[in-house]
This record gives structure tokens, C-alpha cells and sequence, in this order.
């Protein structure tokens, strides 16, 4: 029974983890809370959505065009919206990224309805059994997507040169940008592999609850991005651990009997954590300097 | 009326934000306690709508000031982000409770927002905050705005000033709730999800962060702005998101913002004089 809490608490836990990491990346390099990130999510499942009709019901190809749509999308936002904001107050900036938010889900909602739409069978949905434990395939895809996504970004991050750029560009944005990286470049990249992450999310949260709506980013996106500040925001592996915590949290919020307080369950851990820990499980502490 | 009571809560988050410089994006929050607090008491317990109207600001504060005391000792985008959780807890906790009447909402409040007694108050509160902007407390608090490091050094106890200001700005917004709630005489929780806070942040910013005159301008534009777009129905609130991105990108320190009216009356004073002489 606890281990069966805890796969589901994982499997969900990696999809909070797979939109975290968007927001996560993106503080890291320009300090801004982007929060059309969800929306993206939101905007890749219903492509994922459009796709399984156009290819048939492969899940891979379907997975694909979701995770491509939602990189020219995020690099597209990121190119007109927020370029042309980046020496404004970063109130501004924010301010933006909720406009941005408004006009993708509204946009939607005038595209299908603000009904959620069911997702198309792409999955057969066997249950796996291993003795007193029980999972769905959806489950297991889930949780197999999610880790290869991240042993992937992992790899980009450590290995390749655009990666070595991001980790300087998180160290110190200026600095880099003086010793000839392209900076532009770095964070047009930061979120065209956010996007593609929350598209990924978006997909695979679409054909586990088997529903898309115009609105499904705003929670979700929320809670992505808790937990994203619990594992400290602004870095990577702090993502992967906040997002399945907090997927644990929740799913043992519910066994536990609060399952009308379930959306609670995320923001009261989020002020514990703070106020513990200001900047999170893994976060470095800020300096205060005069 | 609808511009007035925005305006009363958009002065409060101005306070917070604007002239202390504390982010926070929890004021839907402090809205709907007063909301529901003013609502219950002249529903259930037959209060006059003044002394409840009252109550619901002071309990708005009472909870701001609680928040404030744990709360703002994070800095920046952090204490942002808590206030953003504090008021989904909030939210969630209003669609549990039985006194609250749930997911169903609060009905059957009565009408006791007028134009009058709306002025009366909009009126008020700028008055109160003119004055205290230009008293020792607003020069403070512009101090913590400023740095807050250098505040502290200069014998200005920061933390102390912080939670007054957060007090006397979710007061506002409690105000603000109590007649609203007596306006619309329907209250659902899922009206003061975040994106409401973020409407209000909204006046504030695009009016130009902490100028009084902007957050008025900047409320009245946007409260109204939704109603002219009426004729494009379904698209209304996408150019409205798009209009955010717009102003933004074209006038990023707000309608109002950076202009200082009295510098702006001697200038053209100095001119006038510079004419004639």
C-alpha cells in the first residue's frame, strides 16, 4: 500500500518536475518568473491533442511534434515578448509573462471551448502487476519518458558547449556575456528546452487523466513552480527533487484525508520551506551586499 | 463603482509594493477575507454595513499583519511567491469552510455599496495616503524601498515599518473587499484566485509604481478597458493580455510613472516666468 502511494506519488511528481525544470532554468539565467510557462504545458497537449490525429496514434511521433511546436512557441514568445524587456524593471517583465499567459489561454479557449477535451487512446492501458503492486503502462511511460528527459538535460547541461554557456550565464549573466557568449542565443535556448520540457509534461499529463483544457496550466504551473522554490529555484537538480516531492506530498495529502485540501497541500509546504530554508532545499543563499 | 473599490485596494498594494518596495502577489487574499468577514457579519449577524465594512478591513490587517511577521523576512521575488502561496491557501480554505457557504459561494448579501458611500471612502483613502506618504512613515518606508540595507544603518527598523506598511495596505484591500462584496451581493472564492492579485498589481505597475495619481489612472484605464473591448466579445480578454504585453514593452514605467507632478507644475511656472522676464 505505501509503495503503491509512492509510485503514484512519483509518477505525478515527475510531471511537476518536467514543468519545473522550465521555470527553474529560466530564473537561473534572467531572473524571471515566467508565468506563461504553464501555458505552454497547456498549449503541448492540445498539440499532442491535434497530433495523434494526424499520425495515427504513435505515441512517439506524437510526443515529438508537441515537444517542436511548443520550442518555436517558446523561443517565439521569448523573441517578441520579453526581448525588448530586458533592461526594464523586472516587475514589467513579470507583468508581461501574465499578459503572454492571458492571451495563450484565452486564445484557446476561443480556439475549443473552454470545456476540457478528452485525449485520444494513443496508449494501450494494461495493468502491470508485481505482486501487492499494481501500475498502469501509462504509469510506467511516464515515469521511463521523464527519467530519460532529464538524464538528457543532465547530459546537455554537463557535456555540450551551449550547456557549459547556460551554467555561465546562470553564474553571472554580465560576466559571460564579456567573455564572448552570445547570450541572446543562450537564453533563446534555455527556453526552447523548457518549452520542449512542459510540452513533453503537457502530453504525457494529458494521457494520464485523459483530459485537456484551455485552463489546465494554471494549476499546474503553479504547482510546478513550488516546486520548483522547493528544491531552490534556479537549480536544476533542485527541480527534479522538488516536483516528486511534491508529488508525494500530495498523494499522501490524499490517502491522509485531505483531499478537499489537496491544492493546499503544495503552498503550505512551499511557506514552511521558505521560511526554513529561504531559498530552498538545494538553493545557494543569497548575499546581501550593499 | 466598481473603478472606486479597485482603486481602494490598488492604493493599498501600492503602499506595499510601490513606496516600501515589498512584491506581493497575495492582495486578492486580503480582498476576499474582508469580503467574506463584512458579508457574513451584515448577512448572519445583522451588523450595519459601516461597522462591518470596518471590521472586515481589520481583520484583512489582522491576518496581513500575522502573514507579515513570519513572512517578510524573505526579500524580493521570494516574499512574492509567498504571498502568491499564502492567497491560493487562502482560496482553498474559503471553498472548504460551511461558513463561507463553499464552492457554491456566499449569496444573498445585501446592496449597500453607493456611489456615495464609494466616493466617501476613495476620497479618504487618498487623502490618508498623501499624507502619509509625505510623513516620516512614508519617508521610511521610501527609505526600505530604496535600500534597505542602508535604511537599517540609518536606525530605521526596517521590519517593524514593513509589517505597519503590509497592515495598513491588506486594511485597504479588506475595505475594498467589504464593498465589493456588498456591490456584486455574491461572493465565490474562485474570484480571488491569483490572477486577481495580479489584476491589481497590474493597476498599480501600469499606473506608474508608487504614484497615487498613477494608480488611480491606472485602475480606472484597466477596470474599463475589458468594457470597452466588449465589442469583440470572445476576444476581449486576448487583446487585453496582448495590451499588458504592449504597454509594457512601450511605456515600462507606467502611464504615470517618473512624472512628479509638482516638479512638473514649477517647471511650467519657470517657464511662464522666464517668458514674461
Amino acid at each position: 500500500m505505501l509503495l503503491q502511494q509512492i509510485i503514484n506519488g512519483l509518477t505525478l511528481g515527475a510531471t511537476y518536475a518536467l514543468i519545473a525544470l522550465g521555470y527553474t532554468m529560466v530564473y537561473g539565467i534572467i531572473q524571471l518568473i515566467n508565468f506563461a510557462h504553464g501555458d505552454i504545458y497547456m498549449i503541448g497537449a492540445f498539440i499532442g491533442v491535434a497530433a495523434v490525429a494526424i499520425f495515427h496514434q504513435n505515441f512517439f511521433l506524437t510526443l515529438a511534434t508537441a515537444m517542436l511546436a511548443c520550442v518555436i512557441l517558446g523561443v517565439t514568445i521569448e523573441r517578441v515578448a520579453y526581448r525588448p524587456l530586458r533592461r526594464a524593471p523586472r516587475l514589467n517583465l513579470l507583468i508581461t509573462t501574465i499578459g503572454v499567459s492571458i492571451f495563450l489561454e484565452t486564445f484557446m479557449t476561443v480556439l475549443k471551448g473552454p470545456q476540457p477535451t478528452g485525449f485520444p487512446t494513443v496508449l494501450k492501458n494494461v495493468t502491470l502487476r508485481v505482486g501487492e503492486l499494481e501500475f498502469s503502462s501509462i504509469q510506467l511511460v511516464i515515469l521511463l519518458v521523464s527519467l530519460v528527459l532529464m538524464v538528457g538535460l543532465q547530459i546537455i547541461i554537463k557535456y555540450t558547449k551551449i550547456g557549459k554557456a547556460m551554467r555561465a550565464a546562470s553564474e553571472d549573466y554580465d560576466t559571460a556575456s564579456l567573455m564572448g557568449i552570445n547570450i541572446n542565443r543562450v537564453i533563446s535556448f534555455t527556453f526552447a528546452i523548457g518549452s520542449a520540457l512542459a510540452a513533453a509534461g503537457g502530453v504525457l499529463v494529458g494521457i494520464y487523466f485523459n483530459s485537456v483544457s484551455p485552463y489546465m496550466g494554471v494549476t499546474a504551473g503553479l504547482k510546478a513552480f513550488v516546486a520548483a522554490v522547493l528544491g531552490g529555484i534556479g537549480n536544476i537538480p533542485g527541480a527534479m527533487l522538488g516536483g516528486l516531492l511534491l508529488g508525494l506530498a500530495e498523494v499522501f495529502g490524499v490517502a491522509a484525508g485531505f483531499s478537499t485540501y489537496k491544492d493546499a497541500i503544495a503552498f503550505t509546504l512551499l511557506i514552511i520551506i521558505l521560511l526554513v530554508r529561504p531559498t530552498g532545499l538545494l538553493g545557494r543563499p543569497i548575499q546581501r551586499k550593499v | 463603482m466598481l473603478v472606486g473599490i479597485y482603486i481602494i485596494a490598488a492604493l493599498g498594494l501600492n503602499l506595499i509594493t510601490g513606496v516600501c518596495g515589498q512584491l506581493t502577489f497575495g492582495h486578492a487574499a486580503f480582498l476576499s477575507i474582508g469580503a467574506y468577514t463584512a458579508a457574513i457579519l451584515t448577512r448572519d449577524f445583522h451588523m450595519p454595513f459601516l461597522a462591518s465594512l470596518i471590521l472586515g478591513g481589520l481583520m484583512a490587517a489582522l491576518f496581513g499583519v500575522l502573514l507579515g511577521i513570519p513572512v517578510l523576512k524573505l526579500t524580493g521575488d521570494y516574499l512574492g511567491i509567498a504571498t502568491l502561496g499564502f492567497g491560493e491557501i487562502v482560496r482553498v480554505a474559503f471553498t472548504n469552510m460551511k461558513i463561507t457557504g463553499g464552492a457554491i459561494g456566499l449569496a444573498a448579501i445585501p446592496r449597500a455599496s453607493n456611489l456615495i458611500n464609494v466616493t466617501v471612502f476613495v476620497i479618504l483613502a487618498v487623502v490618508a495616503m498623501v499624507l502619509l506618504e509625505n510623513s516620516r512613515f512614508g519617508r521610511a518606508l521610501r527609505a526600505i524601498r530604496e535600500d534597505e540595507i542602508a535604511a537599517g544603518a540609518m536606525g530605521i527598523n526596517t521590519m517593524w515599518y514593513k509589517i505597519q506598511a503590509f497592515g495598513i495596505g491588506c486594511f485597504l484591500a479588506g475595505i475594498s473587499g467589504g464593498f465589493y462584496a456588498h456591490l456584486l451581493q455574491y461572493l465565490n472564492p474562485n474570484d480571488f484566485g491569483f490572477l486577481k492579485s495580479f489584476e491589481i498589481l497590474n493597476f498599480v505597475v501600469l499606473g506608474g509604481l508608487g504614484s497615487i495619481p498613477g494608480t488611480i489612472v491606472g485602475t480606472t484605464v484597466l477596470t474599463l478597458a475589458p468594457e470597452f473591448l466588449r465589442f469583440v466579445q470572445e476576444y476581449r480578454m486576448m487583446i487585453y493580455g496582448l495590451l499588458l504585453v504592449l504597454m509594457m514593452i512601450f511605456r515600462p514605467n507606467g502611464l504615470l510613472g517618473g512624472v512628479n507632478f509638482r516638479r512638473l507644475l514649477r517647471r511650467r511656472k519657470q517657464k511662464a516666468a522666464a517668458i514674461s522676464g
